[in-house]
């Protein structure tokens, strides 16, 4: 394609390496004014190394980058906003005891000689924007205090208040309830609508398909192919993406169903806050089925995991394990009655980032034979037993037992994790929102994994905030709202309209989402 | 029976001066995301070179200058090791408080014909009036470092909380990956507020060798700059609740002096412990009640982030 002014952005041949790993290999992207563009790759693919360049916070090795057809280099973060560059990251970038309207001016004050801030006009100016763009912020609510979705749209905001043309969105529904993706979407369209071009870097193919025009695919740093969206299926994609056909329905057998394993009774927990976050949840689990949860964030999933695991106390109700009460005990006792726990957080709560994928592959089993014998670890066997990880749930890359976790991709570090967790042999494995962030490759091959252990007679609580995923690989389908189930499904039954309905309690149009 | 006057007030400030200069240092380092655990070094530097100069240079407030230079200068060393080597900061704040006073001993010993002591400068800074005032005046007659120490505080305050530098400054602290990718220079702002952090520091030192005494001894910092860490931690990292938690030691200060006059059953070295004990049991009963700025002691390297 040639250099043109009618690109917003044009970019040639851009490589970048990290030390030895090469994250970009001359990979190009023409991004037309005024559209929707996508990049889709796998999690690693470079995709955000390669916007990170436009934004100026990495520099590229070689390589050209073009602003409506003019040559420009972008040295810095600065010199991207001066020629109207925002990027929205995927991990935001507020400042969490800051006000919103401080967050949005940081850096861009409006401010006398002396430095003294005007907050009265930069909050009347960040009420004009909000006004013009339709986007429901609050410009004097502190950032910890308001949700996700809103702290998304402050993010939009910041890059709309310092005057952007190109916006970039660098995995923006990966944390967002199904209400706010399409809101999200519509906030897209009002840009481009003023002229704005939108760039969209993801892994989901449903909202290319809901939003996008066109989509630029990336693979491993190496460019695959740019395509008009309108033409293609999302297996299509999909299959551009990973680099062969891909399955977006989940394969399973009926569930077969056995005794009761897990049993929740009348629940009752608070939260930080002391206000009552579960209140009389009532909930069974049964061998070879897997039960899934269903919700907006904070209607009291996190309580859940946290009060069946022992770490938040219970202030009623009965939590039995194979037909043994396990409420305020220890995490311990939680662990030796066999229930498995994939945290939320791979990176805060499964993983040890400093420590090395043996170390990690270990965790809450070091103390167990053979792994140590008179409190002195046997490496061979650590190794054995990493190897065997490595190998059944295809951690990458193979020979990663002596790197450090954070040095692999999140998928990857997921699968890790599943794998420790599965070894140990749970009645019981509880998965919180396994997927999260993960691209199609190791989203099917991680639900994969939990119907293979469905079938070999486990019970499995899956906690997701995709109702996709709920609706995909449970067998059984609770929705959690305000701290309780109101309402369960079997999967023939659950339609996405109407579980989701549920999801909002009940009423059309309610917005259940709390601040959280 | 011990009994506070207005006569007290002075002195209350005298001791807190140096402990509300040295804090907000700690509150400008810290708000920025640089633990300086090596106030009480830069503190020990400040004091010696603000006396030798102040000796030399037979003016006080050149003396004051100089040793805000030389704590300046100390600093500079952290904001070296922290900022552009991403050293551990505790480690290099214990370095800097070794070397402050190993260093000013040593220079003294250089100077001033091998004693440890440094000679008696001939001008003290001077107090707010004239010696000749009377009444109230006389009373409440403070150092002018004191006055020029509450007036940093209120400075400080209003830069923080103010103007686009202190959120900037607060920002970096709390999120410097945020600042960055909003086109501030993390480096640049954590050097500028660590050499002031020194700065600041180095004049609460010369308070106490240009105003409290005459001369540089190697007691004269022992412990001020630890003191004043508490006091930022006990204040929440804000200037002007910090500046309180000094004049609250100050004040414990004053009550040893006074209690050690009496005829007392306690010995007067169980007496002198207690700004120290007190200091503790601050840092026991707030320590974990008061959130620090988020960032502060993880070094910034943007390629890892």
């Amino acid at each position: 394609m040639k250099i043109s002014p009618e690109y917003a952005v044009q970019m040639r041949g851009i490589t970048k390496t990290f030390g030895s790993l090469m994250a970009l290999n001359k990979v190009g992207i023409d991004v037309k004014k005024g559209t929707i563009h996508a990049i889709l790759g796998e999690n690693g693919a470079g995709k955000t190394t390669l916007m990170n360049i436009l934004y100026g916070f990495h520099q590229a090795d070689e390589g050209e980058i073009f602003l409506e057809g003019k040559k420009v280099f972008i040295k810095t973060p600065h010199v991207a906003i001066a020629h109207k560059i925002g990027m929205v990251h995927q991990h935001f970038m507020l400042v969490d005891n800051f006000t919103v309207t401080e967050n949005i001016i940081l850096g861009n004050e409006i401010a006398n000689k002396l430095g003294i801030i005007n907050y009265k006009k930069a909050r009347n100016e960040i009420l004009k924007i909000v006004k013009k763009y339709r986007l429901d912020v609050d410009p004097d609510a502190k950032i910890e205090n308001i949700s996700i979705g809103m702290q998304q749209r402050v993010e939009i905001l910041r890059a709309l208040y310092r005057g952007i043309d190109i916006l970039v969105l660098d995995e923006p529904t990966a944390v967002l309830t199904p209400m706010e993706i399409s809101g999200l979407i519509k906030i897209m369209h009002e840009l481009t609508k003023d002229g704005k071009t939108v760039i969209i870097i993801t892994h989901k193919l449903k909202e290319i398909k809901s939003s996008s025009e066109f989509c630029t695919i990336i693979r491993r740093g190496e460019y695959i192919d740019t395509v008009n969206v309108r033409n293609k299926s999302e297996e299509e994609l999909g299959a551009k993406m990973v680099g062969r056909a891909i399955k977006l329905v989940v394969d399973k057998d009926e569930a077969k169903p056995g005794k009761t394993v897990f049993e929740i009774e009348n629940l009752h927990v608070y939260n930080e806050r002391k206000i009552s976050a579960i209140s009389g949840l009532c909930l069974k689990v049964r061998a070879g089925e897997i039960l899934g949860i269903a919700g907006v964030d904070g209607n009291g999933q996190k309580e859940l995991v946290e009060a069946i695991m022992c770490l938040k106390k219970v202030k009623s109700g009965v939590i039995k394990i194979n037909g043994k009460e396990i409420q305020n005990t220890s995490v311990l006792n939680v662990l030796k009655n066999k229930i498995a726990t994939i945290h939320e957080d791979r990176q805060k709560r499964g993983l040890i980032l400093d420590f090395t994928v043996s170390e990690n592959a270990i965790l809450g089993k070091y103390k167990l034979r053979p792994y140590s014998k008179n409190n002195v670890l046997n490496n061979s066997e650590i190794g054995k037993l990493t190897k065997k990880l490595i190998e059944n749930y295809d951690v990458r890359p193979k020979d990663c037992q002596n790197s450090l976790a954070k040095e692999l991709s999140g998928g990857n570090q997921q699968k890790l994790i599943i794998g420790r967790q599965i070894t140990c042999e749970p009645d019981l494995l509880i998965a919180v929102q396994p997927t999260r962030g993960l691209d199609v490759g190791a989203i099917e091959s991680i639900h994969r994994i939990l119907i293979e252990e469905r079938d070999k007679g486990k019970a499995i609580l899956l906690i997701s905030l995709e109702l996709d995923e709920i609706i995909n690989v449970a067998d059984t389908i609770a929705v959690i709202y305000n701290g309780n189930i109101i309402k369960t499904f079997s999967q023939n039954e659950a339609d996405e309209k109407v579980v989701g309905l549920f999801m909002a309690g009940g009423k059309v149009g309610a917005n259940a989402r709390k601040n959280s | 029976m011990i009994t506070l006057t207005l006569d007290d007030i002075p002195n209350i400030l005298m001791y807190s001066t140096p402990l509300i200069l040295g804090a907000m240092g700690g509150v400008i380092s810290e708000r920025c995301g640089v633990v300086n655990i090596g106030i009480d070094g830069m503190m020990c530097m400040g004091a010696f070179t603000a006396a030798t100069a102040g000796y030399f240079l037979a003016n006080p407030w050149l003396g004051l200058l100089f040793g805000g230079l030389a704590g300046g200068l100390i600093a500079l060393l952290h904001a070296i090791a922290c900022v552009t080597f991403n050293a551990d900061q505790t480690i290099s704040g214990t370095a800097l408080n070794l070397i402050g006073p190993g260093l000013a001993l040593f220079i003294s010993r250089l100077v001033f014909a091998g004693s440890t002591q440094t000679l008696t400068v001939s001008r003290k800074m001077p107090k707010i009036f004239s010696q000749e005032v009377s009444g109230i005046f006389r009373q409440i007659n403070i150092d002018v470092t004191s006055l020029i120490a509450l007036i940093i505080v209120i400075l400080f305050w209003f830069v923080l909380y103010k103007t686009k530098w202190g959120l900037r400054i607060r920002a970096v602290g709390e999120h410097p990956a945020a600042a960055e990718t909003l086109g501030i220079n993390v480096r640049v702002l954590r050097y500028a507020c660590v050499i002031m952090s020194g700065f600041f520091a180095g004049i609460g030192g010369g308070c106490v060798t240009l105003s409290t005494v005459s001369c540089f001894s190697p007691t004269s910092i022992s412990g001020q700059g630890f003191i004043a860490l508490a006091a930022v931690i006990f204040g929440k990292w804000m200037p002007h609740r910090a500046c309180g938690a000094c004049l609250l030691f100050g004040f414990a200060q004053i009550l040893t002096v006074k209690l050690s006059g009496e005829k007392s059953l306690i010995p007067s070295q169980i007496i002198a412990m207690l700004p120290y004990v007190l200091t503790i049991l601050i840092l026991i009963l707030f320590v974990g009640k008061s959130v620090a700025p988020k960032a502060s002691g993880k070094p910034y390297n943007k390629n890892i982030c």
